[in-house]
């Protein structure tokens, strides 16, 4: 057993902190004028983060609500889901005859493509990095709020704005649009193509437009504190794995999303002005369009040069803050941290070659196509060294097995499992077979949906205490894990099997086609596991909201004794994070059971024999 | 933004992070115009592809970006030496000019559709309207940096802050990179017709 140190920060703080004159200003009590500017538009990180992550609880619970109905249809297609007329309305047709109640078909469409939308860009792109990157930039670094808090602010808001929109469009009589989270045209460029492609279409573009804003905002913020707002000590290979997964998902955030707002521009032509980008000799009821000259590949192209980063955007924030918890909780150094930091380097490089994977099948060359198999695969080995690490760091690890660990070893579980399916995937001789099927729909909810969801819940059990001051309940944070792992894997394993045997993901039903009759178990067993995993989310958001008020209280600044700067604030941090001075750093953030000592902070001096072993 | 600042004071070997994030923002608008002329390449190679010559009007409005830049540049030198008139002059000739290339760019769309090229149609016309619509917008966002610029020029009293030297500087490296950006355009344009 280790020694378990106590350290008084609070001294070594005073004793040689970077004084950097910032509570002489007397600007630390400004901020606390009124409830609306210290609550609603408040210029603090840490109330953003809190903002950020509030909403993308919301969002979530819109996100996966949408799911339980829509797989209630496909599961049950017989059974009558009249009772949901008091929400949906005149999207539950009830047949005369029979008096069964089920899903309009093309609001079907619209409910997969805002469950899409919502969770890929409100949930897991706001809710997760936004939340995190918010929170803990500032903290670990030793800085006291982002470069520029006012972008900081505008940030959240356009997210705000955008979720709004987004919102209304759900309301809307012709429906929200309804052709895919990609929004390929023509269903997304002909407002006439079908009733989600009016009006739900603009709102979509405008508000993602909006949400690629707030992103901007943020990710510039990201960077430049990164850069210049480290504290005394903080050198970039010094920085805690969260801080570098956060910088890097940040600049790929800045270098793709750009493409795709290039992308929706030249949609919006489309719609708007009558060029024919994406269109070309068109027939709508029988009557030819006078577009020429188009190419929807073109969209596809543009799409998923932002698409293939975006989803490296979600999950390398995860696997930051994955590596940190583990990390903490198994109280050992991480594995092999510069190959971690080298590994996201690589992934995130390779990140942006790799877009056409999802274009096997709309008819790009095949040659083509083998660069993009090539370097597809190649993601593989940063993505294989970063699992063996995590692995490697729980191996003979004092490991205590809470909530936030059990959530950081899940994620890399899902990431394992969801990877493998990645490799069948990226071979475009296989993706014939699987491309469009149930296959993908598990590869990517497996790889990018639940783990960066278990990496975000790992974060959030870890700095609840930091960002509300009291815990979250132990006993429910387990049934929440539990229910989650086992549920989503209940859900996506077996539609491996679907999606192997040919059936098309994005059909209203499929239970006509005789090939694919002896999968209606499996449909209503997913179905069920569905619904029970929703259950298990809300056992979560009922520790999250009870605990703010009720939870049992943080008693000491560093509950977790862990080494990084954020548990060096006072227990409810103000503006400013530091009373006093700022902390100096002297070490690398996983000094864990180094010369058998516990844990040594950041904050703590090198030894003698550390500082001549750190000379060879 | 008093956090930053501070700490900005002390690490003055640091660039300013304002000046930073003016920096990454311009990486940025880079791509999404790396992305619109990428596009343009996909799609030319894929044939029927209407031909026509570039308006000469376009290499005119490109002569007067380019002066204005540089009158842009040696306004910021004379603010800096103290040159009070001076800098003031150049900076409302620099904004001029700006709304001159605006107009420019106007008759250029006219002789555009006067020879068949219209914004429908054939997507290598199209691609031109939003190639310059585009720029012209974010023109447009330089020139409400500029008469910012203006108008506390003649507002304020003349005082030589570091404050305002860093607003200066972002908005003549705004104004170069946009005008940057319009040469790179026309050199694509030009040669990949
Ligand atoms: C070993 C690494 C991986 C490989 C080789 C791989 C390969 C592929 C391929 C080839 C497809 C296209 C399948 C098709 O449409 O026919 C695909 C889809 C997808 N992948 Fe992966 N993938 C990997 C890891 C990841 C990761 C880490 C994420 C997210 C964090 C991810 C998210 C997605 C998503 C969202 C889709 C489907 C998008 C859609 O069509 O709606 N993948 N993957
Ligand atoms: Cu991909």
């Amino acid at each position: 057993m280790a020694e378990i140190l106590k350290y008084n920060e609070e001294e070594l703080l005073k004793e040689q902190g970077f004084d950097d004159h910032f509570h002489d200003h007397g600007h630390g009590d400004k901020h606390k004028t009124s409830f609306i500017f210290k609550y609603i538009f408040s210029m603090d990180h840490k109330i953003i983060a809190r903002q950020f992550l509030i909403t993308g609880i919301f969002w979530a619970f819109i996100g996966i609500g949408m799911s339980v109905i829509f797989r209630l249809q496909l599961g049950f297609p017989e059974d009558s889901i009249a009772w949901l007329k008091p929400l949906l309305g005149k999207w539950i047709i009830v047949n005369e005859e029979t008096g069964i109640g089920s899903l309009d078909s093309q609001f079907y469409y619209a409910l997969i493509t805002m469950h899409g939308t919502i969770m890929v860009f409100f949930v897991l792109t706001a809710g997760l990095s936004g939340t995190f990157s918010n929170l803990l930039i500032p903290l670990q670094l030793g800085a006291r709020d982002m470069a520029s808090p006012f972008l900081n602010m505008l940030s959240y808001w356009f997210f705000f704005l955008a979720g709004i929109i987004m919102f209304y469009s759900l309301f809307l009589s012709t429906g929200p649009f309804s052709g895919g989270w990609t929004a390929y045209p023509p269903l997304s460029a002909l407002p006439q193509a079908s009733s989600g492609s009016g009006a739900g279409m603009t709102l979509w573009l405008v508000s993602l437009t909006m949400f690629v804003v707030s992103i901007l905002l943020g990710g510039i913020n990201y960077i430049t504190t990164v850069l210049n707002l480290r504290t005394k000590g903080m050198s970039m290979w010094r920085m805690p794995l969260t801080i570098w997964t956060f910088f890097i998902t940040a600049i790929i955030g800045l270098l793709s999303f750009p493409v795709l707002v290039s992308g929706f521009l030249l949609l919006m032509a489309d719609r708007g002005l009558g060029t024919s980008f994406y269109l070309n000799e068109i027939f709508v009821s029988g009557e030819a369009l006078d577009y020429v000259g188009g190419s929807a590949i073109l969209y596809q192209h543009l799409f998923w040069f932002l698409g293939h980063p975006e989803v490296y955007i979600i999950i390398l924030p995860a696997m930051g803050l994955t590596s940190e918890v583990l990390s903490v909780h198994a109280r050992k150094p991480i594995f092999g941290y510069k190959a971690m930091v080298y590994s996201v380097m690589a992934i995130a490089f390779l990140s942006f070659i790799v877009w056409a994977h999802h274009m096997f099948m709309s008819g790009v060359n095949p040659f083509i196509s083998n660069f993009f198999v090539i370097f597809t695969l190649i993601i593989a080995v940063p993505s294989a060294v970063k699992v063996f690490n995590w692995i490697t760091t729980l191996w003979g690890g004092n490991i205590r097995l809470n909530t936030p660990m059990l959530f950081a070893i899940g994620f890399v579980s899902m990431f394992i499992s969801g990877g493998l399916t990645g490799i069948f995937l990226g071979n475009s001789a296989i993706d014939i077979q699987l491309h469009d099927t149930y296959f993908v729909v598990a590869h990517f909810h497996i790889v990018m949906g639940v783990a960066a969801a278990f990496g975000m819940y790992a974060g959030i059990y870890h700095w609840y205490p930091k960002m509300f001051a009291t815990f979250m309940n132990e006993t429910l944070g387990k049934i929440h894990f539990w229910g989650t792992l086992i549920g989503s894997y209940a859900i996506f394993w077996p539609m491996h099997y679907i999606g192997m045997a040919g059936v098309p993901r994005r059909y209203y039903r499929f239970d006509g086609f005789e090939a694919f009759n002896q999968f209606t178990t499996m449909n209503e067993f997913i179905t069920i596991a569905a619904i029970l995993t929703f259950g298990a989310q809300l056992v979560f958001a009922l520790n999250f909201f009870w605990s703010i008020k009720r939870g049992r209280k943080v008693m000491t600044k560093n509950p977790w004794l862990a080494n990084t700067l954020e548990w060096t604030t006072p227990i409810k941090a103000g503006h400013g994070n530091w009373e006093g001075k700022l902390p100096t750093v002297h070490r690398w953030p996983y000094d864990y059971g180094k010369d058998g000592k516990d844990y040594i902070p950041q904050v703590i001096p090198m030894s003698e024999e550390e500082k001549a072993e750190a000379e060879h | 933004m008093d956090a930053m600042t501070t700490r900005y004071e002390q690490t003055s070997s640091r660039i300013h992070p304002l000046k930073f994030g003016l920096w990454i923002s311009m990486a940025s608008i880079s791509m999404m115009f790396a992305a619109f002329t990428s596009a343009y390449v996909v799609r030319q190679a894929q044939g029927d592809w209407l031909e026509f010559e570039l308006p000469n009007i376009f290499f005119v409005s490109t002569l007067v970006l380019l002066v204005s830049s540089v009158l842009l540049h040696i306004s910021f030198r004379s603010f800096k030496q103290g040159k009070e008139q001076r800098y003031k002059l150049l900076l409302v000739g620099t904004l001029i000019l700006g709304f001159v290339f605006l107009v420019l760019q106007y008759f250029g769309w006219q002789s555009l559709f006067e020879i068949g090229v219209d914004l429908r149609g054939n997507p290598s016309g199209s691609f031109l309207y939003i190639l310059t619509g585009i720029h012209a917008l974010h023109i447009i966002g330089g020139i409400v940096a500029l008469a910012i610029g203006v108008i506390r020029a003649y507002t304020r009293k003349y005082r030589l802050t570091e404050r305002r030297v860093i607003n200066f500087e972002l908005t003549l490296h705004y104004w170069h990179f946009v005008d940057l950006l319009w040469v790179y355009l026309l050199i694509f344009l030009y040669i990949s017709r």
